[in-house]
C-alpha cells in the first residue's frame, strides 16, 4: 500500500451517488466508465439508504444524485426523502429526460434541494446531435420548471470542439432561462471522452476566445448569475488538484456499490476498491487499501516529491497519470515539470490535425452496444 | 451592491444555513458548494430573517454580547454576504 500510516484522515463531505448507468442519452464525452455495460447491478433502496445514513454520521453534507440518469430509479423521492431527513443539502443531476412537473413537485415535497440540468448545446440540432436522443425543448422546457418550483437551477453545458463556436448563444440561452448558476465544463478527457479526444478537443485558439467571451459575460451577470468554469487542464502548465486530494473530502458510490476515491477511479489497477454490500462507510473510508492508497504524499515520485507546489495539487490527477502515461504514480502528464508532458502536447498537436483536416473518424457514443464491444 | 440600512434583511431561500454537529460550526450550503462560519458571522446570518434592518441587527447583537461599536464589522459582513447572494433586500 503507498499510503502513509501517520495521516489524519478527515472524513468525506461530499457523497456522489451514481444511482444507474442507465441513461437514454448517448453523449461521447460521458464520464461513466467505457465498459459499464460489465456491471448492470444495481444496489437496492435499503442498501442506498444505509450509504447516506453512514456517510451523513461522518460528516458527509453535500450530497449528488447522478448517474447515468437517475431519473430511471423508481426510489428517487424515497431516497431523497431519507436524505433530507438526514440533513443533507440534495443536489439532482440530470439530463432532464423523463422528468415532469409532478416529479418536480414530488421531488420538492420529498426535500430535494436543488436541480442541476444539462443542455449539450445551444441549438436543437446540435443538441439533439450531441445526446444522441432527441431532448432540446424538453430540457429548456425543465429548465423553467425547475425555476417555477422556486428551484435554485443549475443549467451545466459540456465543452468541446462541437459546441465551442456556440459560447455567445449558450450564454444567452442561460440568461433567457434565467439559470442561477452556469456549469460550463470543459470536457475532461476520462473514458468516453478519451476516446474521442481527437474529435472533442478545441484547438488552443477555440479556447481561448471562448474563455474571452465567458469572462465578459461573468462580469456583466455579476450578483445574478455564478459561473463554475471548469478549465480545460491539457491547456494547462499545472495539474488541478484532482478531488481536493485523494481520500480527503470526495466520495463515490457507483450503482453496483463500489466505493471510488472519484468516479474514474475504477481504471485503476490493484486498488481493489471496496464495495458498500461488504462494508460499512466508516471502515471503506478509514481502512481501505484504495482509499489510503494516494492519501498524503509518500506515494510520490519525483518530480512531484520535492516539489514545492506538491500540497496544492497533490501530483495532479492519478486517473489522469495512468490513462497517459500508463503509471498511476507519475506526475499527472499536464504538468509541465512532468518528463510525460509531451504526450499532453501530442494529443492536442493530434486534435488540430483532426480539426484542420475535416476528420472523417465518427464519434464513438456512450451506448450499451458500444460499451459492450469496447468491454 | 450596498445594504440599504433602512430595509429589512432577509437569507436567500436558494441557500440554505445549517449547524453541522461534524464540523462544530454553522455552514452555509448551496448548489455543489459549502461555505464554513464562525460563530458571530452565525449570528449575523439567524438575524437576517426578514424582520430586522441592519440597525436592529446591530443593537440585538451588541445587547447579547454586551459590546458596543459593532457597526462597522457587521456592515462589513453583510456586504459580503450580499453579493454572494447569502442575503437579499427586498
Amino acid at each position: 500500500m503507498a499510503g502513509s500510516n501517520n495521516l489524519k484522515i478527515t472524513p468525506p463531505r461530499w457523497l456522489l451517488a451514481e444511482l444507474t448507468y442507465a441513461c437514454p442519452l448517448q453523449c461521447p464525452y460521458c464520464s461513466n466508465p467505457v465498459d459499464y455495460s460489465n456491471y448492470p447491478s444495481e444496489l437496492s433502496t435499503e442498501d442506498w439508504k444505509r450509504v447516506l445514513s453512514e456517510a451523513r454520521k461522518m460528516g458527509a453534507v453535500q450530497l449528488g444524485f447522478s448517474g447515468g440518469e437517475p431519473l430511471t430509479r423508481k426510489d428517487l423521492a424515497e431516497l431523497v426523502r431519507h436524505a433530507r431527513g438526514l440533513g443533507y443539502y440534495s443536489n439532482l443531476i440530470t439530463s432532464g429526460y423523463g422528468m415532469t412537473e409532478e416529479k418536480i413537485v414530488e421531488l420538492k415535497e420529498a426535500g430535494l434541494d436543488h436541480i442541476q440540468v444539462s443542455i449539450q448545446a445551444s441549438t436543437q440540432e446540435l443538441n439533439d446531435h450531441i445526446a444522441g436522443t432527441a431532448s432540446f425543448e424538453h430540457k429548456k422546457k425543465v429548465a423553467h420548471l425547475v425555476k417555477k418550483h422556486g428551484y435554485p437551477m443549475v443549467l451545466c453545458v459540456v465543452i468541446h470542439r462541437e459546441n465551442i463556436h456556440q459560447m455567445p448563444e449558450i450564454l444567452a440561452m442561460a440568461e433567457e432561462l434565467g439559470a442561477d448558476y452556469l456549469e460550463l465544463a470543459n470536457t475532461q478527457y476520462y473514458g468516453w471522452a478519451h476516446m474521442n479526444r481527437d474529435l472533442l478537443m478545441p484547438t488552443k485558439e477555440q479556447f481561448e476566445q471562448a474563455e474571452a467571451i465567458a469572462q465578459a459575460f461573468k462580469e456583466k451577470v455579476a450578483g445574478k448569475m455564478k459561473i463554475y468554469y471548469v478549465v480545460p487542464d491539457y491547456y494547462e502548465n499545472r495539474p488541478k488538484a484532482c478531488m481536493n486530494g485523494w481520500g480527503t473530502t470526495f466520495l463515490t458510490i457507483a450503482p453496483d456499490g463500489m466505493a471510488l476515491p472519484c468516479h474514474e477511479a475504477r481504471v485503476l489497477p490493484g486498488l481493489d476498491c471496496p464495495n458498500v454490500r461488504d462494508s460499512s462507510i466508516e471502515r471503506i473510508w478509514n481502512e481501505s487499501k484504495a482509499f489510503n492508497f494516494f492519501r498524503g504524499d509518500d506515494w510520490m515520485k519525483e518530480p512531484c516529491r520535492s516539489c514545492d507546489e506538491k500540497h496544492k495539487d497533490h501530483g495532479g490527477c492519478r486517473c489522469q497519470a495512468y490513462l497517459l502515461s500508463g503509471d498511476m504514480y507519475a506526475a499527472d502528464p499536464v504538468c509541465s515539470k512532468s518528463p510525460d508532458h509531451h504526450l499532453i502536447d501530442e494529443a492536442i498537436a493530434s486534435a488540430r490535425n483532426s480539426a484542420l483536416t475535416a476528420d472523417e473518424k465518427p464519434l464513438i457514443f456512450r451506448n450499451s452496444k458500444n460499451s459492450r464491444q469496447l468491454a | 451592491m450596498t445594504i440599504n440600512p433602512d430595509q429589512p434583511l432577509k437569507f436567500s431561500p436558494l441557500h440554505r444555513l445549517q449547524w453541522e454537529e461534524a464540523q462544530q460550526k454553522f455552514v452555509i450550503l448551496y448548489p455543489e458548494g459549502m461555505v464554513e462560519l464562525n460563530l458571530s458571522s452565525a449570528e449575523i446570518l439567524k438575524l437576517c430573517d426578514g424582520a430586522h434592518n441592519l440597525g436592529q441587527i446591530v443593537s440585538e447583537l451588541e445587547q447579547k454580547f454586551a459590546a458596543s461599536g459593532l457597526t462597522n464589522d457587521i456592515t462589513a459582513f453583510l456586504d459580503i454576504a450580499l453579493k454572494n447572494g447569502w442575503i437579499q433586500q427586498p
